[in-house]
């Protein structure tokens, strides 16, 4: 079979909606991209656990620390899932960590930002999960396979993650002055991040067409943010708080919330690696990875010593 | 014993236990995000969450069972450090995966004995809590075994590593079969169980998934113990600190 | 797009070249999880474990937390045996409706057939 009838089919299975499988023939550019984006999401994940680790420790009741728990968790569980749908592409996730802990892919850059009062994990929870779910949920019908399966489990896990960092910001919202002030100030400091978490305008987006022309994606960047924004903003009226937007108005044509200009200077300084927390958050990884290495070859050379007793049992 | 928590015995007793799963539940906790593997940190939360969800349970009864208004909450982020009765091993800092795996296995092989013992109890709430708890600490032994077993038979250095761990913390491992008059009045009375009685379960447990993981039992017979009357190392203090740091700044919200 | 991270303006993404690099991790295992009783095991994702015993916890802590399942299997991703060729192995048997009830025109008074 020469490589034109595969390219015709792959596009037919594309043209159908149906998905592309680990073993199907796909273009060299449709396999990288794939990956690309599956890694950095799972990678995002990853990462995006300490800013909410951090507050474990002190979360402030009982129920509220085991819902962080549950939730950081879940975050790693969704990394786990999508380094295993990368892997389907003969990706190793040693590999795909080794080009995170070396700055050679990224993760979102709204990780880089620090978690300062027990309201920013409310605020993680409402905005930050909030625009990942808007996004995850357009990704379920992602033309790979095993990305879109990984976005069913995870966008069934998410909602949660929204909810009680919803419930925590009505709390606070309902609380003392000094729990309203620190509602505010999270918002304050999370609003913009979590715009920014939607990528640059569609005119800036270098992969956007591609992407979706292959059905990878199937929002772009401005229709995700818009949904984002007009689902959010009532929410945050609901709780009494302000936006920090002077611009943000309802045009009543359209329907839509329209937003103030947002600063993208600060999205790509984050982006390159200057951003607040970057190196800290690396850090972090590297000196976990490194520190359980002992453990690694450890469980390993059990393995070999035991290997063909264990193999026959399994 | 300055500083009693509760006067209630049946509640004392309770909270003990609470303590335990609360302040093993917490150091667990602060090792998320430090895991060795993807999957060891799920792992850990797992049981960070068994541990947690049990204090939450007993605190929530001991607070009724005392009647003084107190909440479960009140009992775990407001109570000091001479107030807290939680058994020393438990409160031991891990300086890495190794410290935590023998500080768990020590304690898992306890709490499945526990357990298993307090499912009988003729007090409903107690054996209710500690049925479920028996289940999850069964699991978590089988985890903490299975890496005992892999760091004491695996590379030289990961021997030598555990080894040290299993060294360092065997000192207070005799404190979870001490019976205090607390502990010895409620298993009279049907309600609670005499932790000596534990001993020889434990001990052959240990033995032989220290003999499976090539391990030494360590030798050193020096023994300490005084957390259950408040008297800990200066490990826990910290903890608290920053457990309880957001309700002691804002005292008297909800959050 | 949340995760996809685009490339600052002015800066070259490191050519990355995939497979065959370094493999510093435990094999992979693939998971396969039964719901509940009565159900076939299904195909979940999959993990990375030393060997048989952590695999399968592995798989417990990471594809149940949400009492998902009653009963895990883990196979070494190495040992899957997969199909190949959709088109000749597959396609062949789209063209069989005669093996299909609704081939059939039964007249009503037949009843139950
Ligand atoms: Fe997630
Ligand atoms: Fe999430």
């Amino acid at each position: 079979m020469d490589a034109r009838t595969e390219e015709e089919r792959f596009n037919a299975i594309i043209d159908d909606d149906e998905k592309i499988e680990p073993r199907d023939w796909m273009p060299e550019a449709y396999r990288k991209t794939v990956i690309r984006q599956m890694a950095q999401h799972a990678h995002s994940e990853v990462i995006g656990m300490q800013p909410e680790a951090n507050w474990i420790a002190r979360a402030p009741t009982l129920l509220r620390k085991a819902i962080l728990i549950a939730k950081v968790q879940d975050e790693a569980g969704h990394g786990l899932y999508l380094y295993s749908a990368t892997e389907t592409l003969g990706v190793s996730r040693g590999e795909l960590q080794e080009l995170l802990h070396t700055g050679k892919q990224k993760y979102s850059s709204i990780f880089n930002y620090p978690t300062l009062s027990w309201a920013d994990i409310g605020a993680i929870g409402w905005l930050v999960d909030g625009a990942a779910i808007v996004n995850q949920i357009v990704l379920q019908g992602t033309s790979y396979g095993p990305y879109a399966r990984a976005m069913v489990k995870i966008c069934k896990e998410e909602s949660f993650h929204a909810r009680q960092g919803y419930s925590i910001m009505m709390t606070l919202a309902d609380g003392s002055d000094s729990q309203k002030a620190m509602c505010q100030d999270a918002i304050d400091r999370w609003w913009w991040p979590s715009l920014m978490m939607f990528g640059p305008h569609d005119s800036e987006s270098a992969h956007t067409a591609e992407s979706m022309s292959w059905k990878i994606k199937r929002k772009t960047n401005d229709e995700l943010r818009q949904m984002f924004v007009d689902q959010t903003v009532p929410q945050a009226r609901y709780l009494g708080m302000t936006i920090p937007d002077p611009d943000l108005e309802f045009d009543e044509e359209s329907g839509h919330w329209k937003i103030g200009e947002i600063d993208w200077e600060e999205f790509w300084s984050t982006i390159r690696g200057d951003g607040r927390l970057n190196r800290e958050r690396i850090a972090h990884k590297v000196k976990a990875w490194e520190d359980g290495a002992w453990v690694r070859e450890a469980a390993t050379a059990y393995a070999v010593k035991h290997g063909m007793k264990l193999d026959k049992s399994a | 014993m300055s500083t009693v928590t509760t006067r209630n015995p049946l509640a004392a007793y309770i909270v003990r236990h609470a303590d335990d799963n609360m302040v093993i539940g917490q150091r667990l906790a602060q090792y998320i995000s430090r895991a060795p593997e993807l999957e060891e940190e799920l792992a850990v939360a797992n049981i960070a969450l068994d541990h947690i969800g049990v204090a939450d349970h007993l605190f929530t009864y001991a607070a009724k069972v005392e009647g003084g208004g107190r909440t479960g909450d009140d009992l775990a982020m407001l109570r000091t450090e001479r107030e807290y009765t939680n058994l020393l091993l438990v409160e031991q800092e891990h300086d890495g995966f190794g410290e935590l795996i023998a500080r768990q296995f020590f304690f898992d092989a306890y709490q499945a004995l526990l357990w298993e013992a307090l499912a009988d109890s003729t007090d409903d709430t107690l054996s209710g809590v500690a049925q479920r708890a028996a289940k999850e600490a069964t699991y978590h032994l089988r985890h903490s075994s299975a890496w005992v077993i892999r760091l004491g038979d695996g590379t030289h250095e990961s021997h030598r590593r555990i080894q040290r761990a299993t060294d360092r913390l065997w000192r207070f491992t005799a404190e979870m079969f001490e019976a205090d008059d607390l502990d010895r009045q409620m298993a009279a009375d049907g309600i609670g169980v005499d932790p000596s009685t534990l001993r020889d379960a434990w001990e052959s447990t240990v033995d032989s998934v220290l003999e499976e993981a090539t391990l030494t039992r360590p030798e050193d017979s020096f023994q300490t113990s005084g957390g259950r009357t408040g008297v800990h190392t200066e490990l826990l203090g910290p903890m608290l600190a920053e457990m309880q740091w957001l309700q002691r700044s804002y005292p008297g919200l909800s959050w | 797009m949340s995760y996809d991270v685009p490339v600052a303006p002015g800066d070259t993404p490191a050519e990355v070249q995939f497979g065959g690099g370094v493999d510093h991790g435990f094999p992979l295992w693939e998971v396969f999880v039964r719901a509940k009783r009565g159900l076939s095991h299904t195909h979940v994702g999959s993990i990375h474990a030393s060997d048989a015993e952590t695999a399968i916890q592995n798989a417990r802590d990471g594809y149940t937390r949400r009492a998902e399942g009653v009963s895990v299997w883990v196979v070494p991703s190495k040992e899957i045996v997969a199909s190949d060729d959709a088109e000749s192995m597959f396609e062949p048997f789209e063209h069989k409706p005669y093996r299909h009830p609704t081939f059939y025109d039964i007249p009503k008074e037949v009843g139950q057939l």
